[in-house]
């Protein structure tokens, strides 16, 4: 292993950059003229991305048979295949680029890659059914830059997902990785990286949004013989993946802020506590962590300085509640994933009862390009509470599924109406959720709401880690909130009373209302209990688990009202609360819903007008699926 | 160094406590008691369980979003604290019905009844109705232990139980397992107590708020021995009875009810009313030689001994080191526990002296122990099968069977242990608190080893409540050097050092329970309370004082049983009778 | 569930992961993580051998490992089926997948087919939001799924 000095960490910068000048350069461009080896296009990059969901559509597959093909077309010295981190765009995914035309081709197929590099790669031309066509206008799009998907996007703590190869470190170094690091080690005291940190006015994006620096500070104010950093990257909200996304497309980031918050407050060690379900993200994290180290970016005497800083990964294990900080702590220490009571607060008696500092993925993926860019820039984008950009899992009922970064301040409206296409099908939208199990479902009315920690919680949601799910006029409110309970009993550590019987309970009256027998006294006794829950449960998780039901109990009261007074789910979701009934005037009694019906509840004789017998009817649909002539009403 | 104060308002009293008191300790010191159930913390033990986590006892703190638990929020300068307002109350009411939706509230049959800490909580909080009754309720086992009876279902999941047997006892036979609804407190992989490392201790039953866990219950099995003519019952109690048994009467704590005892014994129908402190002196007789043996060979230079001798009258620490360090089987000494002594004397030496065939004979133990119950179960403790104590019953069980045989507890007159025994010395009163064996083996091996008459007897320096004590006894010059344990916890600490080789002691007295038998798993419930405990120490070194004779040898039946029938101790008889051996039981 | 006795080399292996961790009951969770990977569960001899190891209860260990989902005791089938509930998945119907799972194999969440071929669970978002409703089987991800594409799913695994 050898110690890298800052000249050396120049040199590499110097001589990457080179390699990726051909991307930098492309992502300024405006052409869009296409570019081929025949066309004389000296060399040409392929970016395919390699996120979790793009490869599980066997991007892989498209890797090796375009390599395959580069091959057989003696062309590998002009054309180079890379993976890269995701590219956000999943809805749309497999994605893959072609540089330096900038070209986007969407939902790419092993099968394509063959005609990707004889038509495009050396024949210069755009093969255009791979191209993403925007829905409004019909036209194709080939440049990413142009997509409304991307237009109102900023990509800071995404910076280099989609870009750079993350298994490759001197990538990132090309990027100015690494630097803000050397220039903390050599000009800047502990003090001054906190008060820069301090300064941006960083906000925690795991979910609370507690001032970074001032946690920093917190730890780095107590007196220990040991203190830790680590990153929370227990991604456990369901529907969101954007710490994924980073380790998966940007390891290094998140290794280097790491790193200078352990010079900050004057720990030297870092652990990164992870889901156990991301092998992807731990495969390129333990190879960042090993080129880290390789470089001397890791370990002792850190770019000659006499800082040292080390990194270990600790496995979660399937348990949402170890998001929480202490209960994260608690299960790096191989407990069970119970939270304690804050205070103490990790910052004073953390891992090993040493103070321990604890921030997200996307948290500390800001951290390098604050320092790089300095704290005034950053304060530039965003709103004054909340500055900076906020990255949102978008998915739902909606057109363009995936991962998106956004300037704080963006409105709902913005984000699902123009990044996300709007709604699926065109359908109306009904509720957006943010903040998963914690947060609320925000309607028509909080749609030109900025979004920031504040204002979401003023709305009675929350930022949450950025889980956003959108919902249209076919999802039941009610069952909305049931889910999220669910979600939340099966996740309950159990330690505290509120959240292990409370909850259980206002799960059980949610079923009880979807399945017809609510009472209005069910939905008073729901809010109490919200309300009980939320003023005693013992940790963050537990204090903001009622959130779902509250906000739709708000926002929704007159859908709960219809499932418990006129017993009907105007949104035809709750099985129980359905009627199947058969239109005589479309029913030309052709038998086949009656002999599908598992329940015999379909009587009628041949070519006359057919019954269905409520009573029997058991609502499992099979005879809407059998009927040919539309004659099968649901009310 | 100055302890730092801080100033704080609860409720209309403004109070300054030493800093890192919790809201809950203040509250308590102007005279608001905030209720809890989850949070124990027995001083002067280091029975403690601070989870904050059944939210009974939250406060309204001026500044905060949430309610915050009283237990295990500490009070900071210029806090302001409400304990009683209408959300509290309502808060507080909400979360115990909470608890109730998930227990069988069939408080009419419950063993814990009337002393039930969930119970007190639903009278004190006016609860008329069970509003969320009706639910699932949690998945959980129900077990009966030959000591000890599991109804999980009761559990309320405040893990006092987990926090005694991991954190004082470290035995960790219960623990949490699964979690959110079903989290329940269990063995491991969820099966019964039999099967795991228990010790029986009880003091998950001492802890227990509840019903979940309480004792093996034998009064109806002792009410028809009673009541079979063909059989003869005797009772032995032990010393830590007479000095608890008060309480579950109303009597202060620390109140000595021997007679009264004795008197509600023979009122019961028993045909003989001994004492288990006759067998602490035949105790001291044979541990105390077995004591100089070993000591003596060892200044002999006999390479073969090993020390300390660890003393062996606690069933539960028995089963621990039988299940935990079954390497170290040979260090504790082979005498019997006192219960065992007696039963074995009881059906051989007095049987015969009576006339009483082995199987017409009950021997009946009350103790404060649940331990013992388990003991009485050894098979190396049976005759053909039949058992030298047939069964045991706790002090709160022997308090059950007087109140149901109407016997006016309070009012009734003292009376006198029969002989020959029922006749015991100061020595034997003590074995019921921690350092009591100790102090009574010094008595008598200062005597026998020096030659000399022992003018002062009390050994103040194996006294008090520390986990491990210490002191050096001068032995015409010759420094015997002793350890006290009490907890589990502590004997392991000590073991450790033993096993390390690190030994600095000769001998080593060790009790289970925290303080001793007089915090046993069978007394009445402290519920938290270590004045309690505390009292009734003072009240058994009080009988200690009181009585003309202080040290076993001097027991003038005990010199009878070893002219008539013994010999002398150690010999083979007293070998036979009065000694055992333990077995290697480790589980994992 | 009788006790089965581990085949020597496992139990080995079982040492030799705790004595890779240093025998430190901090390292707990990553051993069970280890030590799952050897035969897919963690049956009882094995958290024994691993709370031995250790020196820690035995209750602790089964504690930690009844706490966290990724942890089993029963072996899984031979085909794993896992049907994702993240939010993106079940408001694009997941749940009718999960049902269809059920019927079609007999067997709820959480057990495994008589034959051992197959084994149901369910899991949070493995973050494919974008191919939702997504259903993993083995290593497999199978995204924008249909009840009605199970039955050859299945027929095709046998």
């Amino acid at each position: 292993m050898k110690t890298l000095s800052i000249q050396d960490l120049e040199r590499i910068r110097k001589s990457a950059q080179a390699d990726l000048q051909i991307r930098e350069e492309s992502n300024k461009r405006t052409t869009e003229a296409s570019c081929g080896l025949a066309l004389g296009t000296p060399s040409l990059q392929v970016l395919v991305c390699g996120g979790t969901g793009c490869k599980a559509s066997a991007s892989h597959d498209i890797v090796d048979n375009l390599k395959k093909a580069i091959e057989e077309n003696g062309i590998a010295d002009k054309v180079e295949v890379i993976t890269t981190g995701c590219f956000g765009f999943c809805e749309k995914g497999p994605i893959v680029k072609i540089i330096p035309d900038n070209t986007f081709y969407t939902q790419v197929e092993p099968k394509d890659a063959e005609e990707i590099v004889r038509q495009h790669i050396i024949g210069g031309k755009r093969i255009d059914r791979l191209l993403y066509t925007d829905p409004k206008t019909d036209k194709s799009i080939s440049d990413s830059k142009h997509m409304d998907f991307y237009r109102k996007q900023m990509r800071i703590a995404l910076r280099n997902c989609g870009f750079i190869d993350p298994e490759n470190i001197d990538e990132y170094i090309a990027r100015n990785g690494y630097f803000p690091l050397a220039t903390c080690l050599t000009e800047k005291k502990p003090a001054d990286v906190i008060d820069e940190i301090k300064k941006s006015g960083l906000r925690g994006r795991g979910g609370g949004g507690f001032p970074t620096g001032v946690k920093w500070e917190l730890t780095a104010k107590q007196k220990a013989d040991r203190k830790y950093v680590v990153c929370n990257a227990d991604e456990g909200d369901p529907g969101a993946f954007m710490d994924r996304s980073i380790m998966e497309g940007d390891p290094h980031s998140v290794i280097e802020a790491m790193t200078i918050c352990g010079y900050a407050i004057g720990a030297s060690k870092g652990l990164v506590y992870i889901r156990a379900e991301y092998p992807l993200a731990i495969h390129r994290l333990k190879v960042a962590i090993e080129q880290s180290r390789a470089y001397g970016l890791l370990g002792k005497n850190i770019l000659g300085s006499d800082f040292s800083f080390d990194i270990e990964i600790r496995y979660g294990a399937g348990a949402f509640v170890c998001g929480e900080e202490t209960a994260l702590i608690h299960s790096m220490e191989g407990k069970r994933g119970e939270p304690t009571l804050k205070p103490p607060f990790p910052a004073e008696q953390g891992y090993q009862g040493k103070p321990t500092n604890v921030n997200n993925v996307e948290t500390l993926a800001n951290i390098p390009i604050i320092l790089d860019r300095g704290a005034a820039w950053f304060r530039t984008i965003g709103t004054e509470k909340s500055p900076g950009t906020k990255v949102f899992a978008l998915a739902g009922k909606i057109n363009n599924v995936g991962l998106i970064e956004v300037p704080m301040g963006t409105t709902l409206r913005e984000v699902i109406y123009e990044i996300g296409g709007g709604i699926k099908g065109g359908k109306k939208f009904k509720a957006v959720q943010t903040g998963g199990p914690s947060g609320g479902c925000l309607t028509e009315k909080h749609l030109d709401t900025p979004i920031d920690f504040d204002n979401l919680l003023a709305a009675g949601s929350m930022m949450g880690s950025g889980g956003m799910i959108v919902m249209d006029e076919d999802d039941c409110m009610v069952s909305v909130a049931r889910f999220y309970l669910d979600f939340t009993v099966e996740e309950s550590c159990g330690k505290c009373t509120p959240c292990r019987i409370g909850n259980k309970r206002m799960l059980e009256i949610l079923n009880k209302i979807t399945e017809g027998k609510g009472t209005e006294e069910d939905l008073r006794t729901l809010k109490t209990l919200g309300q009980v829950i939320k003023d005693t449960a013992l940790c963050g998780l537990g204090q903001t688990s009622p959130n779902p039901v509250l906000s739709t109990l708000d926002n929704f009261y007159d859908e709960y009202l219809a499932h418990v007074k006129k017993k009907v789910c105007p949104a035809k979701k709750c099985k129980a609360l359905l009627t199947y009934a058969i239109n005589p005037v479309n029913c030309i009694g052709c038998n086949a819903c009656a002999k599908h019906c598992p329940a015999d509840a379909i009587i009628g004789s041949t070519r006359k007008p057919h019954i269905i017998m409520p009573e029997k009817c058991i609502r499992c649909g099979m005879c809407v699926s059998r009927c040919k002539f539309n004659a099968i009403v649901i009310c | 160094m100055e302890e730092k104060k801080v100033s704080l308002k609860i409720d209309r009293h403004e109070i300054t406590v030493p800093e890192g008191t919790t809201v809950l300790e203040a509250a308590r010191i102007i005279g608001i008691n905030i209720p809890t159930l989850c949070h124990i913390d027995l001083k002067g033990t280091c029975i403690k369980n601070k989870p904050a986590s059944c939210r009974i006892c939250v406060v309204e703190i001026e500044g905060r979003r949430n309610l915050a638990p009283a237990c295990a929020t500490k009070c900071t300068e210029g806090m302001v604290v409400s304990t009683s307002t209408l959300r509290v109350m309502n808060a507080r009411k909400i979360v115990a019905e909470l608890i109730l939706s998930d227990h069988p509230n069939d408080c009419l049959t419950c063993p814990k009844s009337s002393d039930c800490e969930l119970q007190r909580l639903a009278l004190r909080f006016n609860i008329r109705e069970m509003p969320f009754n009706g639910g699932e309720l949690s998945l959980r086992k129900r077990e009966v232990t030959a000591s000890i009876v599991r109804n999980m279902d009761k559990c309320i999941f405040c893990r006092r139980c987990e926090s005694v047997c991991n954190d004082v006892q470290t035995v960790g036979a219960l623990g949490a397992i699964r979690r959110g609804f079903n989290t329940t407190i269990a063995p491991a992989f969820d099966k019964m107590m039999v099967q795991s490392e228990c010790t029986y201790c009880g003091q998950c039953v001492a802890v227990c708020p509840t019903g979940a866990l309480t004792e093996r219950d034998h009064t109806n099995r002792l009410l028809e021995d009673l009541s079979n003519p063909e059989k003869t019952v005797i009772v032995q109690t032990a010393p830590a009875v007479r000095a608890a048994l008060g309480e579950e009467f109303g009597m202060p704590a620390g109140s000595l009810v021997t007679g009264k005892m004795v008197y509600a014994l023979r009122e019961l129908g028993f045909d003989y009313v001994f004492d288990t402190d006759f067998a602490a002196d035949l105790t001291i007789m044979e541990e105390g030689t077995e004591i100089l043996n070993r000591l003596s060979r060892y200044l002999d230079g006999d390479k073969s001994v090993r020390l300390p001798i660890l003393t062996s009258c606690c069933p539960a620490w028995v089963n621990f080191f039988e299940h935990q360090f079954p390497d170290m089987l040979d260090i504790p000494s082979t005498a019997r526990s006192p219960q065992q002594m007696f039963g074995s004397i009881a059906k051989t030496y007095w049987a015969e002296k009576m006339g009483i065939p082995r199987e017409n004979l009950v021997v009946v133990s009350i103790m404060p122990c649940l331990a013992k119950k388990y003991e009485c179960d050894r098979d190396e403790f049976k005759t053909g099968g039949n058992p030298d104590v047939d069964y045991s019953l706790s002090t709160r069980e022997l308090a059950r069977l007087i109140k149901r045989a109407n016997i006016g507890f309070r009012l009734v007159p003292d009376s006198e242990f029969d002989n020959p025994l029922g006749a015991s010395t100061g020595a034997g009163v003590i074995f019921g608190t921690s350092g009591g064996v100790m102090e009574a083996a010094l008595r008598s091996v200062y005597e026998i080893y020096t030659g000399k008459k022992l003018e002062h007897v009390e050994f103040e320096s194996v006294r008090g409540t520390e986990g491990v004590r210490r002191a050096s006894i001068d032995l015409n010059g010759f420094e015997l050097k002793v350890g006290i344990a009490h907890g589990l916890g502590n004997a392991r600490r000590l073991l450790n050092e033993i096993r390390e080789g690190k030994n600095e002691y000769h001998v080593i007295e060790i009790m289970a329970c925290p303080g001793g038998c007089i915090g046993g798993g069978g007394q009445p419930m402290h519920h938290g309370n270590a004045e309690i405990l505390q009292a009734r120490t003072r009240a058994l070194y009080a009988e200690d004082a009181a009585k003309p004779l202080r040290k076993s040898h001097e027991n003038p039946f005990i010199q009878q049983l070893y002219e008539e029938y013994l010999g002398k101790p150690m010999s083979e008889k007293a070998h036979a009778l009065l000694h055992t051996h333990y077995f290697n039981k480790s589980v994992n | 569930m009788p006790d089965i006795k581990l085949a020597c080399d496992i139990a080995e292996q079982v040492e030799a992961i705790c004595d890779k961790h240093g025998n430190d009951p901090g390292e707990l969770i990553n051993i069970l993580h280890e030590a799952q990977h050897l035969q897919g569960y963690l049956p009882e001899e094995m958290q024994r051998i691993i709370a031995r190891k250790l020196d820690i209860p035995v209750s602790k260990v089964y504690g930690v490992v009844t706490f966290y989902t990724f942890f089993t005791m029963t072996p899984k089938g031979k085909h794993p089926i896992s049907v994702c509930m993240g939010t993106a998945c079940y408001v694009r119907g997941s749940e009718k997948l999960l049902d269809e799972f059920k019927r079609q194999l007999g067997i709820d969440v959480g057990e495994t087919t008589p034959d051992g071929k197959f084994s149901l669970d369910c899991l949070r978002c493995v973050g494919a939001c974008g191919l939702a409703p997504v259903v993993m089987i083995g290593e497999k991800v199978y995204g924008r799924l249909q009840a009605a594409d199970i039955k050859k799913i299945l027929e095709e695994l046998e």
